[in-house]
């Protein structure tokens, strides 16, 4: 459905615009119907910047992304408002989703005003009233009320109940229930799983691990913009392949491990139990600069791929 | 000046606020706003000033409806407490107060004009350029500046030479032309701040396009900042055009506060022959109102921001 064939995002950046920041690098995964694929990664990584190329608010700098064959990037006009019926987002951060000066249910009345202009008032407010209930809230306490008078995970079910009211087919879910304590996070988790099962499918960009095992069919590890190790979820989970992710994965069970650790743990110990570059096994580095079209990843298993085993020092050290 | 552009409060502000003040902001913000206009000094005597002006200028040649150009009077009077007048009459017989008025209504008329034109084209040419940015921002980056260095006298001189006849229209659409480059990069910038926000992105989302997220997101965010670019340009308007009429580029028919001191310096001769109330009243009325707009200007930008309120 969602396929995104070696996406890359550079930013420019510093005093002129002289430098590039390279955010996202040569990205490639599909999300099908009725798939929820967790995007994983630590802060930085890009898992933003994906989610925003996929809903057409930031650039596609070289590779493209397709939705049902359609390429996202030759939408225009008219027909991205088309596009956003189906495909939605709810950001990471609530509080600066919300203009401060209009009250929070403008958000509402914005997808009234330019998808449901002819239905009537009853009937829109029944589908609001349905779209609340499935996030658990009370009409009456979140409705006519600025946003500075609703709390954090309030305001993140409000933009997860406006892309409900949409006919959606595709959900770009970034942290989106970062802010919601567990009772509510395991609401809004089976309400993810009932779209689900219904057809949709679901980004979930998350930086927590047991979450996106918990949720996902597949799962996609970021390391610094480029995919580390992708795959079915227990086979990324049960036999985690790539250094990086051995290392987080083993680190899960303490609760209060920083990603900063996570990187610390890695440089400490080298590459001495990282065992051989699986991919540069498969694909010998050659002399000269690498061809377009090379591959980026290697199959370990069945619906299990992993990256180049290189941290950042340069070549793969293993090779 | 800074924009009141509603910064997002914090997590933890927010909810301490919604406790203690259960009155939406907008509300809030509405009361709080009278509240503190009518306790600044500067907004109340600019507001008093432009009143009594306005007053003058809608009700004064109704009041005197002497023609301010007819010459039939007595020249040279001084002024007295008569009906027609007031202000005396200049060296040619005409009543000044008559003049005084119609010039005031002149002026408003090229303020409201030629202000309201500079701040539609520089709303126009900011919000396009910071919404969207890239080639479309360069080329209107350059026109800016080009309106920017042209020469307004020069331009104004040979336009002079091949229009005989110009009124206060002209002068209004010729100012207004002239005057909103500022305001234009001043918008801009505002725009490109905000564009990035992530609220700008959420309506996107919703379908909205380009001009309805400028319209409907952008411009609400900045609106006390607009109204004050407004002011300005209104004020701006109103003192260029009296420095047109004043070195005698002004309109060719009608009357205006400029015109009024040109006339009395170049044909009257006011200064040597020592007529005071043929000059003084125009320059008083150009001053104070000039005045009284940028001291509301700075009266408004601390009622509305409150950053700059001396609590
Ligand atoms: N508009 C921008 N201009 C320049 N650089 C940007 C921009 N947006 C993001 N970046 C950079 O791109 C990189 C990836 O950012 P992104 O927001 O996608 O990270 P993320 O994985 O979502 O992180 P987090 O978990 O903190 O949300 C970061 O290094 C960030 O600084
Ligand atoms: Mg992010």
């Amino acid at each position: 459905m969602l396929s995104l064939n070696r996406v890359s995002k550079s930013y420019k950046v510093g005093t002129f615009g002289g430098k590039e920041l390279v955010a996202v690098r040569d990205v490639s995964f599909d999300v099908d119907e009725g798939e929820v694929v967790s995007l994983i990664g630590e802060s930085g990584s890009g898992k933003t910047t994906i989610g925003k190329m996929i809903l057409k608010l930031v650039e596609i700098s070289r590779g493209s992304i397709t939705c049902d064959g359609t390429d996202v990037a030759g939408i225009h006009g008219g027909a991205v408002k088309a596009y956003y019926r189906h495909v939605q987002g709810v950001f990471q951060d609530p509080f600066s989703s919300y203009n401060p000066i209009f009250k929070a249910d403008r958000v509402f009345s914005m997808i009234r005003s330019e998808y449901f202009a002819d239905m009537a008032r009853s009937e829109w407010s029944d589908k609001i009233e349905a779209a609340l209930r499935a996030v658990t809230l009370e009409p009456d306490q979140v409705l006519n009320k600025y946003p500075h008078q609703l709390s954090g995970g309030q305001l993140q079910r409000l933009l997860v109940a406006r892309a409900l009211l949409l006919d959606l087919k595709f959900l770009v879910a970034d942290e989106i229930i970062s802010m919601l304590d567990a009772s509510t996070r395991i609401d809004v988790l089976n309400l993810l799983a009932d779209l689900k099962s219904r057809g949709m499918g679901i980004l979930f960009i998350t930086h927590d691990l047991s979450l996106g095992n918990y949720i996902s069919e597949k799962t996609v590890i970021l390391r610094r913009g480029a995919i580390v190790e992708m795959g079915a979820t227990e086979k990324v989970f049960g036999n985690p392949t790539h250094p990086y992710t051995k290392v987080l994965i083993t680190s899960v069970p303490q609760l209060h491990k920083k990603w900063a650790d996570v990187e610390a743990e890695i440089r400490a110990r080298g590459g001495d139990d990282s065992g051989t570059c699986l991919f540069h096994q498969a694909y010998p580095p050659t002399a000269g600069p690498a061809a377009a079209d090379a591959p980026t990843l290697v199959k370990v298993e069945d619906d299990h791929y992993v990256g180049c085993f290189d941290l950042g020092q340069g070549i793969c050290r293993v090779a | 000046m800074t924009a009141a552009t509603g910064t997002p409060t914090k997590p933890g502000a927010a909810a301490d606020d919604a406790d203690k003040n259960p009155t939406p902001p907008a509300k809030r913000a509405r009361g709080e706003t009278l509240f503190f206009a009518l306790r600044s000094k500067k907004f109340l005597v600019s507001a008093t000033i432009l009143l009594v002006l306005a007053f003058i200028a809608i009700f004064g040649p109704l009041i005197d409806s002497t023609d301010p150009v007819a010459q039939g009077g007595l020249p040279m009077r001084h002024p007295t407490l008569e009906l027609g007048n007031w202000f005396g009459s200049t060296y040619f017989g005409d009543d000044v107060f008559s003049q005084f008025a119609n010039g005031l209504r002149a002026s408003f008329f090229v303020g409201f004009l030629g202000g309201g034109l500079a701040a539609v084209i520089g709303m126009g040419v900011g919000f396009v350029a910071g919404y969207r940015g890239g080639w479309l921002d360069e080329i209107l980056n350059m026109i800016t500046n080009i309106f920017l260095v042209i020469p307004t006298l020069a331009v104004l001189l040979v336009i002079t030479s091949y229009l005989a006849a110009r009124g206060v229209l002209f002068e209004a659409v010729f100012v207004g032309l002239f005057s909103w480059p500022w305001a234009a990069r001043a918008i801009r910038a505002q725009t490109f701040s905000l564009r990035s926000r992530e609220f700008i992105d959420l309506a996107k989302l919703s379908g909205r396009s380009g001009w309805k997220v400028i319209l409907f997101e952008i411009a609400p965010n900045m609106s006390s900042y607009l109204f004050l670019t407004y002011i300005l340009l209104f004020g701006g308007a109103i003192l260029l055009a009296a420095s047109l009429d004043f070195i005698g580029l002004g309109p060719t028919g009608g009357m205006s506060l400029g015109l009024m001191m040109y006339n009395s310096v170049t044909y009257g001769a006011a200064l040597q022959l020592g007529i005071w109330w043929w000059f003084i009243p125009p320059g008083i009325g150009i001053i104070a109102l000039v005045g009284a707009l940028y001291v509301m200007n700075v009266g408004l930008d601390e009622i509305f921001n409150p950053k700059l309120r001396d609590i």
